[in-house]
């Protein structure tokens, strides 16, 4: 019945982004940028009062080593989502190497905790709901800025929660108190990230002019980037605007 | 006696045409190999200058001579300037070009001073039509690789690049933005974005 309902809630939810979808091609629009801009003060409050400084705390607290080891922990357990994802997208090399990536890490890697397949040069490959709906022929839609989550489009918020929700085979097995340490190692993995694309994010943030459509735009050309979303390269031209 | 002179004139020839391209810099037809070829020498000049262990400060200087080298200034700052540039006047233009040169340098300048310790490798050229693409990767102690475009062209009537695409992330796109904002938030007026350049990057 669940699994039912899955596959209902995922073919609607492909009508509802298609239908929504500008043509492929077209850049996304903005059209709720009032709304998006009012999220996008609430995001950059959360990261200036909770976020940034946390991180800060954290990383200065916690030892390199155990950081890693958080952050590897929560990575490993997000592995079988990812494997789902590779099938779904019939991808059959990543899901073997994802595979045996959770595999290694969850018993020589002792639950996760350290990463001995990236010494044998198995990396993840990285993946997600969003990346399926696009290989479905699904456009990005109009941009949005999601509270907490932060810079989006329709189809990657939409899937965010179908990654969530439905595409979790951890979350959907692991009990507490196991399930418990998992929110907490996503808790740290975040505040690692944080400090370690700092510089970066920090510039975006609160060293630009107007930091709404600056982080617009790094999400949205990083995000067509990692998806290799060709038939969205909307680089400008400098000299055919003066010819 | 004639041969001579033969050689001579053959040197003459020669040396006229290494002092044309001196004069007026790179004369060649930009094609797939004089592309990558002056990527070679942009990552090259790059790699030297983070390579040199030069404080911030002086890094930046050299960084806006790279900048003068390499760099079509004058196109990105104009497209940077969005629609404001058709109806700045030449001499607004102009004053605003110069400023945006230092800004350039010095913000693209720290960018690179992260990138200390490592260096950039050109991995191969795209013909794009209008343009050249050179990929390159960064070779980062303890971080991952990432992906640098350059994007070269030759319709300024010299062979310079008009962009750098940092694992996706444009800089002309984001300088759009960024001048953008700067001239809303004073109100279009593109002598205070000027002068404000001056300390800005």
């Amino acid at each position: 019945m669940i699994e039912r309902l899955s596959i209902f809630a995922v073919a609607s939810l492909v009508m509802v982004v298609s239908a929504c979808s500008p043509r492929q091609g077209a850049v996304a629009g903005d059209p709720f940028e009032r709304v998006n801009r009012g999220t996008h003060a609430f995001n950059k409050g959360l990261d200036r009062t909770i976020l940034s400084p946390l991180s800060k705390t954290y990383t200065d607290v916690v030892p390199d080593p155990v950081e890693n080891s958080v952050s590897n922990f929560a990575s490993n357990l997000s592995l079988p989502g990812k494997v789902v994802n590779n099938l779904l997208q019939l991808d059959l090399s990543s899901a073997t190497r994802n595979s045996a990536r959770f595999v290694l890490n969850s018993t020589v890697g002792l639950a996760g905790l350290f990463d001995p397949s990236k010494k044998i040069g198995l990396v993840e490959k990285d993946t997600d709901f969003g990346e399926t709906l696009q290989g479905w022929g699904v456009a990005e839609g109009v941009y949005l800025e999601l509270p907490v989550f932060g810079p989006s489009n329709l189809r990657d918020g939409l899937a965010l929660f179908v990654d969530m929700l439905l595409l979790d085979p951890a979350g959907q097995i692991l009990k507490p108190p196991v399930s418990e340490y998992r929110t907490a190692s996503n808790m740290g993995a975040i505040l690692q990230k944080r400090q370690i694309y700092g510089a970066q994010i920090d510039d975006v943030l609160y060293g630009s002019a107007d930091s709404y459509a600056q982080s617009r735009l790094v999400y949205l050309q990083s995000r067509r980037f990692e998806l290799k979303d060709i038939a969205n390269d909307a680089y400008i031209d400098p000299y055919a605007e003066f010819e | 006696m004639p041969n001579l002179n033969k050689t001579s004139i053959a040197r003459r020839t020669v040396l006229t045409g290494l002092a044309s391209c001196l004069v007026a810099g790179p004369v060649f037809a930009l094609d797939k190999r004089t592309a990558t070829l002056l990527v070679d020498q942009l990552v090259g000049e790059i790699n030297a200058a983070i390579d040199s262990g030069m404080s911030e400060t002086k890094l930046i200087g050299r960084f806006e001579g790279i900048f003068a080298e390499y760099a079509d200034v004058n196109i990105i700052a104009r497209s940077a300037l969005g629609p404001a540039a058709r109806t700045a006047t030449p001499a607004e233009l102009e004053a605003y070009v110069a400023a945006f040169r230092g800004y350039i340098a010095r913000k693209y300048g720290k960018r690179f001073h992260e990138f200390v310790g490592g260096k950039i490798v050109v991995t191969g050229t795209s013909d794009r039509g209008k343009f050249y693409e050179v990929m390159a990767v960064t070779e980062l102690r303890g971080s991952a690789p990432f992906e640098v475009a350059f994007r070269v062209s030759d319709r300024s009537g010299q062979n310079l690049f008009f962009d750098i695409i940092i694992e996706g992330i444009s800089l002309l796109s984001s300088e759009r933005v960024e001048i953008g904002a700067l001239l809303d938030a004073r109100n279009g007026d593109i002598a205070k974005l000027t002068r404000d350049l001056a300390r800005l990057g």
